[in-house]
């Protein structure tokens, strides 16, 4: 029998392409035609060219927030990837602890960003917060709205609170994918336990653990509520982050020039880290099905 | 349309990246092929080779922006270059 063909299948994409032009295919072509002009707002524009983005390149400002963006992510990636499997391979695997376990897990990934930035806002003072005011009492300096090495270590355990549960759960998922005859081979073997997760277990969690990898590198990467209800980018600028720097720049000084170039280099980098995690990924299935 | 401050350069420039999607497209369908694999060991399609091109275009840009500072639209040249090379070999 002959196929039909059918193209009106075709509409049923069109809310989804409505979505996605407004939410982000015009906005980002606004930010590239703010990009090269200059306003003094009334929506009135003059042509500014490639100056923005030269002045962005020669900033120290934005070279810095760079920096503190990539050692963020870079530390809160080689905290949490590690400490999600290691929670992922001693959660139990049967009876009812596995439920209860679950659900604590995803309790922290639950709670809205803003609401996790106040907890620990509040949770680190050491007038009020239980955390400061325990460390004040055995004696250890610690206030995060003064020291930046204070503020850096309550952003980072923060994050590492909320999102490595996200990691535990897909790489539980993935060690519940192995079927036991790869167990009941090892233990033929008499395999080590350290052999059993280096040729078993961490093979089997390596796409998961890929996506786990570029989901929370994107979020970091672009982390704004947090940082910003627990230090607002302080104390000084020693917490500013990318995007805390980029609305500082765009909404509290109006300089929508500067802040677009800035916004499209941004962009640009996550589009480029992006990628890169996509094609190992893919390529990672590849082999694997292979 | 005029909150979208839209300029003469900046309309060129997305409909060239809309010509160019276009363009690939009518030549995928026209043309099917099946993926290869070149210098990066990734199996890339002609779509993905659009993209490689257009993702390090802008890098280029910036490099040259950044390094050199004048006479912006030679980068375009290594653009040019650079395209030819993802095209040929990756």
């Amino acid at each position: 029998m002959e196929k039909t063909v059918n193209q009106k299948a075709w509409f049923l994409v069109l809310p989804v392409l409505l979505l996605v032009a407004f939410s982000a295919v015009i906005p980002l072509m606004t930010v590239v035609n703010y990009s090269v002009q200059d306003t003094f707002g009334n929506n009135q524009f003059f042509w500014a060219g490639l100056d923005w983005f030269r002045q962005m390149l020669e900033d120290e400002r934005m070279w810095n927030a760079l920096r503190r963006q990539v050692i963020f992510s870079g530390v809160i990636l080689a905290i949490e990837v590690p400490l999600g499997v290691l929670i992922a391979l001693n959660m139990p695997k049967r009876g009812v602890m596995v439920s209860v376990c679950l659900v604590l897990m995803s309790l922290p990934l639950l709670i809205p960003w803003n609401v996790v930035g106040t907890i620990w806002q509040i949770f680190g003072r050491v007038d009020i917060g239980l955390l400061g005011h325990t460390l004040a009492a055995l004696g250890v300096d610690y206030n995060y709205t003064q020291d930046a090495l204070d503020a850096w270590v309550t952003l980072i355990v923060m994050d590492v609170w909320h999102w490595t549960s996200l990691v535990a759960l897909l790489a539980y998922a993935g060690l519940k994918s192995i079927p036991d005859a790869y167990y009941q081979a090892a233990r033929i073997d008499q395999a080590s336990r350290w052999a059993v997760f280096r040729y078993i277990e961490l093979p089997k969690m390596t796409g998961v653990l890929t996506i786990a990898i570029l989901l929370r590198f994107m979020d970091s990467f672009k982390i704004y509520t947090e940082p910003f209800v627990v230090t607002g980018g302080g104390p000084g600028n020693a917490t500013t982050l990318l995007s805390i720097d980029l609305v500082k720049m765009a909404l509290g000084q109006f300089d929508l020039g500067p802040a677009a170039a800035f916004s499209i280099m941004y962009f640009l980098v996550i589009l480029l880290v992006s990628w890169v995690f996509y094609t190992v990924m893919t390529n990672l299935d590849q082999q694997g099905g292979k | 349309m005029a909150w979208m401050a839209w300029t003469w350069p900046t309309a060129i420039f997305f409909m060239v990246i809309a010509g160019l999607l276009i363009t690939f497209t009518i030549i995928g369908v026209k043309y099917p092929e099946t993926p290869r694999r070149g210098i990066l060991r990734i199996e890339t399609t002609r779509g993905d080779r659009l993209f490689i091109t257009l993702l390090g275009s802008a890098f280029i840009n910036l490099a040259w922006l950044g390094l050199v500072g004048a006479n912006q639209p030679y980068a375009l040249i290594v653009c040019l270059i650079y395209a030819a090379a993802v095209f040929r070999w990756v």
